[in-house]
């Protein structure tokens, strides 16, 4: 998929949504032709927030839960901004998902690599911009992360996330083999309730460096491997879940290692419309860049 | 939540009919014959005191109940359930459940989760609205959030039961 269809993506489906938000209860009659369709019927956070590639999830993570709040009888949909400070870069996202009965999700998202300053020190150019279009789809197979307290099952949930990045030809010239890659993920999440804990494992094939932000596989490695992403969250409150995540990544480029990322977050639900995530993140060395730790902040509006 | 929504049907399963109802309490409509069991319930009682403690007993369970189901009856989203439904009967036999589940003292003498919702047509809406009243009453009775999580994970294996798919 290119930029253009990635934004022409986003800019048709934000105006639906934010009809829909500023709409309030006219929402649901927006969708009272699709059968089943009420709005709200999950509890508080758990459809997780925006992960940084778009989908329902952590901030580093994506998680089984679809996204929004609509249950097996609803619908639910976000769009969200995301910004991430690091020392040397800075990373921007920007998407919408929605949630269809609890069991699909599809998301897209757009997300800006700033290289600033570093773009200069690198050759690139002083504000030199990654922009990669993310767009995904995730499927529920089993399992109910948040009602199935008589059991052992998480919630289980398979998806896809294509990427595609606009800078080939730099991706190209330090040693990446693609400007697009396709993510498959598996990913299991479950709510202890009864310890107020929320636990997430996915494992996501994937030959993206920096996630697709420096292209797809590299000199030292062009092959699929399977990496890991987790998330551990504690609720304080209903409204607040607190915890850490760590996401395990390739490291294909010869010019530069990558390491693995780690996050210590909060995410805070004003309402089932506004979320708002902050995050201590670590994402280690970029593009030779060291130490890349920062505040990540997250906005999510929706239903 | 459900257990509401269960007992809700329990009253709108009323068979006029039946004269020799064992199973309702003066003040209640009559409700068809069914084997009273605490395994109706839907879920085994915690153990020890603490959890019936941290509900204020007998009292404060008797507040939470009225104040869901009060909660519940005036939300727009889920009044139309409560409509048929005998409200007296229901927290009683909701009290009972608590009571039962907190390991309270007490026996619960209502239907199954299954019977008391088989016609009542909840749906996942329904019931995540009938929890978020449910917490909002037991934060009103100052149950702690943690302690509310461990109530409610002996209720959500129930959802199945009460949500019509």
């Amino acid at each position: 998929m290119t930029h253009e269809v990635g934004a022409s993506v986003i800019r048709s489906i934000f105006p639906c949504l934010l009809a829909c938000l500023l709409a309030g209860p006219a929402a649901a009659q927006v969708f009272d032709w699709v059968p089943d369709s009420r709005t709200g019927g999950k509890l508080l956070l758990t459809g997780g927030v925006s992960s940084v590639e778009g989908a329902g999830g952590g901030g580093l993570a994506t998680w089984a839960v679809t996204t929004g709040y609509g249950a097996e009888d609803g619908i639910g949909g976000n769009v969200h901004a995301t910004y991430v400070s690091l020392p040397d870069y800075e990373l921007r996202s920007v998407g919408a998902a929605v949630g269809l009965w609890d069991r699909v999700e599809l998301s897209v998202a757009r997300q800006e690599f700033d290289t600033g300053s570093t773009g200069a020190l690198l050759g690139l150019g002083e504000g030199f911009t990654f922009t990669q279009d993310v767009v995904g789809v995730k499927v529920k197979l089993v399992g109910d992360a948040v009602y199935g307290q008589a059991s052992w099952l998480p919630q289980v949930s398979i998806g896809v996330q294509h990427k595609s990045n606009d800078q080939g030809a730099v991706i190209s010239a330090v040693g990446g083999r693609d400007d697009e890659g396709t993510d498959v993920y598996v990913a299991a999440t479950k709510l202890f309730l009864s310890e107020s804990l929320l636990v997430n494992g996915t494992v996501r094939w994937t030959k993206a460096n920096q996630t697709g932000l420096l292209g797809f596989g590299g000199d030292r490695n062009d092959d699929y491997a399977p990496r890991f992403e987790g998330s551990v969250g504690y609720l304080l409150t209903r409204n607040l879940l607190v915890g850490a995540e760590y996401r395990t990544k390739p490291d294909n480029l010869g010019f530069a290692a990558e390491d693995d990322a780690f996050d210590l977050f909060a995410a805070y639900a004003f309402s089932k419309n506004v979320s708002l995530t902050a995050a201590y993140v670590d994402l280690g060395s970029i593009a030779t860049f060291e130490d890349q730790r920062g505040l990540y902040l997250s906005l999510q509006v929706g239903f | 939540m459900r257990i509401a929504l269960l007992f809700a049907l329990m009253a709108v399963t009323t068979g006029p009919a039946l004269a020799q109802d064992a199973h309702a309490v003066p003040g209640e409509e009559p409700v068809d014959p069914y084997v009273v069991s605490d395994a109706n319930a839907g879920a085994t009682p915690f153990e020890g005191q603490a959890m019936w403690a941290a509900f204020n007993e007998g009292e404060g369970v008797g507040r939470i109940v009225d104040q869901m189901l009060d909660l519940s009856a005036a939300d727009p989203r889920t009044a139309g359930i409560f409509v048929a439904t005998d409200m007296v009967r229901l927290r009683r036999t909701l009290r009972e459940q608590f009571c039962y589940i907190l390991n309270g003292g007490c026996r619960y003498t209502g239907r199954s989760m299954a019977d008391a919702h088989d016609e009542i047509g909840l749906q996942p809406a329904d019931f995540g609205a009938l929890v978020e009243h449910l917490q909002t009453a037991m934060t009103a009775e100052g149950v702690p959030f943690r302690t509310q999580n461990r109530f409610l994970a002996k209720l959500a294996p129930m959802r199945p039961d009460t949500v019509t798919r």
